[in-house]
């Protein structure tokens, strides 16, 4: 594919602007930039079919199914984009009077009461973009109530099992705790007992996500928190695996003090790419002081962003979070309503259930128990028999139309792939797919070559990470 | 009630025989009895219908201004048609971070071509896939900058309150301390700057345009920091770059900025963009994702996310960010907005934002309204006001003019290229009238 540089030819361009209707002036020379940046000239007929070629050479839940686990990549309702595209809400300046934005600061007030009755959650801000920034934020608030007890100097640990997302580790540090890797037991659970030895007055707190990231329900869930609690730490709730048990049990139900959502993929607003999504932040009472700021409020009879949390963690972006992102949920949330939001969840961990069954036979699953949403295979003993990866297998899934699961994740089952197939498809689309898993099994026996040189069928084959990596060219190279 | 489940009663029964269960609760054994959560107290499910009605419903209790002569961290451009309808390409939106480059090629080539314009916009060397937005850019890039001897982050006090209120939470996070440096005439005051600077200092986080407007003079601040062994991060407005020095001419280390202004509406505060660029020396420092060129195994150019050292699937609490998901689909809106534009359109944008916003500080200082600064300025500046602003910007709000912003000492007003030479003479006919009323 040419690149959108490669298709520019002088003097091409579009034209958009009218002439300047008042004098033109221009800044002194020391001001301005000395050459012109190297963009695109280019006719909008080009860049309309520069971008459907890149489209056509992108995959998304619209092209078929998509079972990343860990990612919940169910169907994105189309109704939720087109409301976040009302003038009255896409034209809203950020710092409009409140009067003027009441509908807005409504979208964000139900918003919040309808998760947070959902989650268990007394209080919620929708500032947090993503989940790894809603972590950090509900650290930083775990970090400012220890500090306020006279606490933060003394609790500078964080427990964080060994099942956990990168990002719980990764968003404890940037708050300057110390990581304490919590083993998992042999049925996959966090392993209790090294909990409570683990656990003790230097505990700020525990980070888990329940189900884990095996896809197993953590039975012990209110001896965990509780050993969290005895120890005066709190329970940070990772709600990427929400989907699962949303309407069913609740994090606040669990022991969990506060809790970070994300939008993006429990309540079905899109991924992008990789983005915005939302990283909503909810909480119990006692940690409602620290949320960032501002908060929305009542004040007589009129809603307005408050400023007056003298604790608060202070903010952790400009201005309010990815508004349009919290209206795409909570049209969601409204259109499931109080039956609806347990569907989801049974219908998303039947399908999970009923694919890993499928699959049973040729591959193993890490952990044999009832999963939640999703479920971790390991491709250990085909390795070994015929040489094949889990890399090889997720490869030849593309041949079938199918995005691979995860792959490698969990660290603590070796050549794992991690299937979530979410509620939104159908018993066909599992079966399909596991006949396609069936097959590159059987062909993994027969002609192990054929699934390492895979996938076969797509634009491009195998891209060289190594090389990449090792001579970064990070850019286009105008020069040649 | 919509729940977009496929299933029939009977394909899930189907799916329950097949897993050996009767009832879809057995699915939930594990979960403590006691612990169910019941019926929920939420409303049951509506129809799209009534969805829309309430939205729509909410949609029409919120003001829609069709003239806005306010900034402040949120600048309205003018959208081209193409940069929506690119955006809203139904692959594109609903894509997931594109780990499997083989289907992934079309994702991953527009981070790539974004990561080059970033770089072309900015002068850097190196740009990553983006974050959340300009102000957490600008604290994830003093992260980028903090060593175990210098930990210090020095932030201009002209930057947006709520980029320097990020940068604090996150140094407080690292125990990191934050020093401001004062301003003076709208401007940071370089005394107090160069008085700043020491051996415990990791950066200055300077931003230029700053929030009144005034452009600073980077390059000396640049010149300060360097002698000191400290680090210059520039915030930057992308639409000013079309115009104004870039941040590399300046000598900045990281450049970092809201990319809202590249085709994204106002959104009542986001989605944002937050762009992310350095010198090539603190490529491995850089946070997020990154896309890199490569050849596949039939040699062939291709794309794929590289450098994943350094990010947190790998490194755990060894990362210096959290950052996973990012602004993908803002960054492609950006991109499409760029080529629209072109190099000439985008310096048409400028210089349109920058003549105006000067015929318009021209013609308020006749009306009484005279500028609070010296010193050049971009599309951004803050008068003094005669009258009370709150009165002031009522009279504007009947005329359906979002006014300036009221700040400290006067009104921090803005003008970009959607401003005709009417709607800024009008505003400055009703301060005048104000004023003398």
């Amino acid at each position: 594919m040419k690149l959108i540089f490669e298709r520019s030819r002088p003097g091409h361009g579009c034209d958009m602007l009218p002439a300047n209707d008042v004098p033109t002036l221009q800044p002194a020379a020391e001001y301005t930039r000395q050459t012109a940046p190297n963009l695109p000239e280019i006719t909008e007929g080009e860049i309309s079919r520069h971008y459907s070629e890149l489209e056509r050479n992108s995959r998304g839940v619209n092209n078929g199914f998509y079972p990343l686990g860990s990612c919940t990549m169910k169907y994105n309702p189309k109704i939720n984009d087109e409301m976040a595209a009302l003038p009255g809400f896409a034209e809203l300046h950020p710092l409009q009077p409140p009067h003027t934005v009441q509908g807005a600061l409504q979208v964000m007030q139900m918003a919040e009461e309808l998760l947070d009755e959902i989650t268990g959650m007394d209080c919620m801000t929708f500032q947090p973009a993503a989940g790894a920034h809603g972590e950090y934020t509900g650290i930083a608030m775990i970090k400012a109530y220890h500090k306020k007890r006279g606490e933060g100097k003394t609790r500078t640990k964080m427990l964080v099992p060994d099942a956990a997302h990168g990002t719980n580790p990764a968003s404890a540090a940037m708050n300057g705790y110390t990581v304490v890797t919590i083993p998992s037991a042999p049925d996959g659970g966090v392993d209790v007992e090294a909990l409570r030895a683990a656990a003790g007055a230097d505990t700020a707190g525990l980070m888990l996500t329940n189900p884990n990231t095996l896809g197993l329900f953590e039975k012990n869930i209110c001896e965990i928190t509780q050993i969290v609690h005895d120890a005066g730490g709190l329970n940070y709730y990772d709600g990427a695996n929400l989907n699962a048990i949303m309407g069913i049990v609740r994090p606040g139900d669990m022991g969990f003090d506060v809790i970070h959502l994300n939008l993006h993929k429990t309540f079905s607003t899109p991924h992008g790419g990789g983005g915005p999504g939302s990283g909503a932040v909810g909480c119990k009472t006692i940690l409602a002081p620290f949320l960032p700021r501002p908060v929305v409020a009542q004040e007589g009879g009129t809603l307005v962003l408050s400023n007056d949390i003298p604790d608060s963690i202070g903010k952790v972006r400009s201005f309010y979070g990815n508004f349009l992102i919290t209206l795409r949920a909570l049209c969601y949330v409204l259109t499931l309503g109080q039956q609806g939001i347990p569907a989801a969840a049974t219908g998303a961990v039947l399908n999970a259930n009923y694919l890993m069954r499928k699959l049973a036979t040729p591959a193993e699953i890490a952990y044999n128990r009832t999963c939640m949403h999703e479920f971790v295979l390991s491709m250990k003993t085909l390795k070994k028999e015929t040489g094949v990866s889990a890399l090889d297998l997720a490869k030849g899934l593309l041949d079938y139309g199918i995005h691979p699961p995860t792959m490698y994740f969990p660290l603590i089952v070796e050549e794992a792939l991690m299937f979530e197939p979410t509620e939104t498809e159908s018993i066909e689309t599992l079966a399909e797919a596991a006949e396609a898993f069936r097959a590159l099994v059987a062909l993994a026996h027969q002609n192990p070559e054929a699934l390492h040189s895979a996938p076969h069928s797509t634009p491009v084959r195998r891209p060289d990470e190594v090389g990449a990596a090792r001579n970064p060219v990070l850019k286009y190279d105008f020069a040649r | 009630m919509g729940s977009y489940i496929p299933s029939t009663p009977a394909s899930r029964q189907q799916m329950l025989n097949a897993i050996g269960m009767q009832h879809a609760e057995e699915l939930f054994a594990d979960i403590p009895n006691e612990m169910l959560a019941g019926e929920l107290a939420i409303p049951p499910g509506k129809s799209e219908l009534e969805v829309r009605r309430i939205l729509q419903g909410m949609e029409a209790q919120n003001t829609v201004f069709p003239t806005i002569f306010r900034g402040a961290g949120a600048y309205r451009h003018y959208i081209p048609s193409i940069v929506k309808q690119v955006a809203s390409k139904e692959t594109f939106v609903t894509a997931y971070t594109p780990y499997q480059a083989e289907v992934s090629q079309g994702t991953l080539q527009m981070i790539f071509e974004y990561q080059t314009e970033i770089c072309e916009l900015t002068g850097m060397d190196v740009a990553n896939a983006s974050v959340y937005d300009g102000a957490s850019a600008a604290a994830e890039a003093t992260i980028m900058c903090r060593e175990r001897a210098r930990q210090t982050v020095l932030v201009a006090a002209t930057a947006h309150s709520d980029t320097i209120d990020t940068i604090q939470t996150y140094s407080d996070s690292a125990g990191a301390p934050v020093v401001p440096i004062a301003a003076e005439n709208g401007v940071i005051n370089m005394q107090a700057l160069k008085e700043a600077l020491g051996p415990e200092v990791a950066c200055l986080y300077l931003q230029s345009p700053n929030y009144f407007g005034q452009l600073e003079d980077a390059k000396a601040a640049a010149e300060l920091c360097h002698a000191a062994g400290v680090k210059l991060i520039y915030g930057c407005n992308p639409i000013a770059l079309g115009l104004l020095q870039t941040p590399a001419e300046a000598g900045a280390d990281i450049a970092v900025g809201e990319g809202q202004p590249l085709g994204m509406p106002l959104s009542f505060g986001g989605p944002y963009l937050g762009f992310m660029a350095s010198t090539k020396a603190m490529m491995r420092r850089l946070p997020g994702r990154i896309a890199g060129e490569t050849t596949d195994a039939d040699g062939k150019r291709c794309y794929v996310l590289t450098l994943q050292a350094r990010e947190q699937h790998i490194r755990r609490e060894k990362a210096l960010s959290s950052v996973c998901t990012n602004q993908a689909l803002c960054a492609l809106t950006a991109t499409v907005y760029l080529a629209a534009l072109g190099p000439a359109g985008l310096q048409q944008v400028a210089s349109q934002c920058y003549s105006k916003a000067h015929y318009m500080a021209a013609e308020l200082e006749k009306a009484g309204f005279a500028r609070r600064y010296k010193g050049e300025f971009f599309h951004e500046f803050v008068t003094e006001c005669p009258v009370e602003p709150q009165k002031l910007l009522t009279a504007l709000e009947a005329k359906g003019i979002l006014g300036g912003l009221a700040v400290e000492g006067g009104i921090l007003w803005c003008c970009t290229e959607l401003n005709t030479k009417e709607e800024i003479d009008t505003v400055v006919q009703i301060c005048k009238r104000e004023a003398q009323a």
